[in-house]
């Protein structure tokens, strides 16, 4: 057996006005792969909402995809804040983002419903003043 | 039609075009960005008035056919650079979006 295809992205929480530049690396390599178009589409949605919020919400973090023979996995692990309420945060339109963050486009609440929206799985761990770890999974 | 095609009807500006022969099928307008990135299809000409680098990066990932800035709202150069450099249709209009998507409308049939 051969080791599944993996990358690796240190995401920094330093420039969010440069966010995104791996989900579009991950974008390029899944096309490269020759995987469909509408299978990497999704991949590029739920991965960038979650850079971003690593970005935006947690100070950066690390963002692992490995692609496996039935399924692109997306691990987005964070040291941030933490969610304290999941299930409040999935809601569309929760949003705790500050002003300057609004005022550059984000802060709708949408994220984590477009990654739920876009995936096979999702997965929320997270602790309050640890981090959060969210694992997604497309099916391919 | 092209992306080409709409730019010359519409009378759109050019800040970026480095796929005139993307094929457009269907126009959205917003400015939040994760609204925009759930809902806008594949190949939908996007009208905004948002212009900061984050909107290249949702075009590129969500694979909108072209960016149009409405409202002559002005677009930074390093903007313009990051579209370039990602292969992303980028315009500006004076037109409002709602009149934008009005002559859009009209075009795209
Ligand atoms: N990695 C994270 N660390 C800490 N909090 C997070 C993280 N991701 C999301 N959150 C919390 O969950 C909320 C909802 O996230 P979601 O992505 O749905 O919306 P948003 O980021 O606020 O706005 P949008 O994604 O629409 O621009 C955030 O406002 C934030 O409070
Ligand atoms: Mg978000």
């Amino acid at each position: 057996m051969s080791e599944p295809l993996q990358f690796v992205f240190d995401v920094s929480g330093e420039n969010f006005t440069s966010a995104g530049e791996a989900s579009v690396t991950v974008k390029k390599n899944l096309r490269m792969l020759g995987f469909a178009p509408d299978i990497i589409r999704r991949v590029a949605i739920a991965m960038y909402e979650g850079e971003i919020n690593m970005v935006i919400h947690a100070g950066g973090g690390v963002a692992t995809v490995t692609v496996f023979p039935d399924r692109i996995e997306m691990v987005l692990d964070d040291r941030g804040p933490g969610i304290a309420d999941i299930e409040l945060a999935m809601r569309e339109g929760f949003s705790t983002a500050p002003d300057n963050i609004r005022n550059l486009g984000f802060g709708a609440g949408m994220g984590l419903p477009n990654m739920k929206r876009n995936t096979d799985s999702m997965k929320i761990e997270s602790e309050l003043g640890k981090g959060t770890k969210i694992t997604m999974t497309v099916n391919t | 039609m092209t992306v080409k095609n709409i730019a010359e009807r519409l009378s759109l500006r050019a800040l970026s075009m480095p796929d005139p022969e993307r094929e457009a099928t269907c126009g959205y307008a917003g400015d939040l960005l994760s609204w925009v990135m759930g809902r806008a299809a594949e190949g939908s000409v996007w009208a905004t008035v948002m212009t900061n680098v984050n909107v290249i990066a949702v075009a590129a990932l969500a694979d909108t056919a072209a960016v149009v800035i409405c409202e002559d709202s002005a677009v930074p150069d390093d903007v313009i650079s990051v579209a370039k450099e990602k292969g992303i249709n980028l315009f500006s209009s004076e037109l409002p979006i709602y009149e934008f998507c009005v002559a859009l409308s009209q075009v795209i049939k």
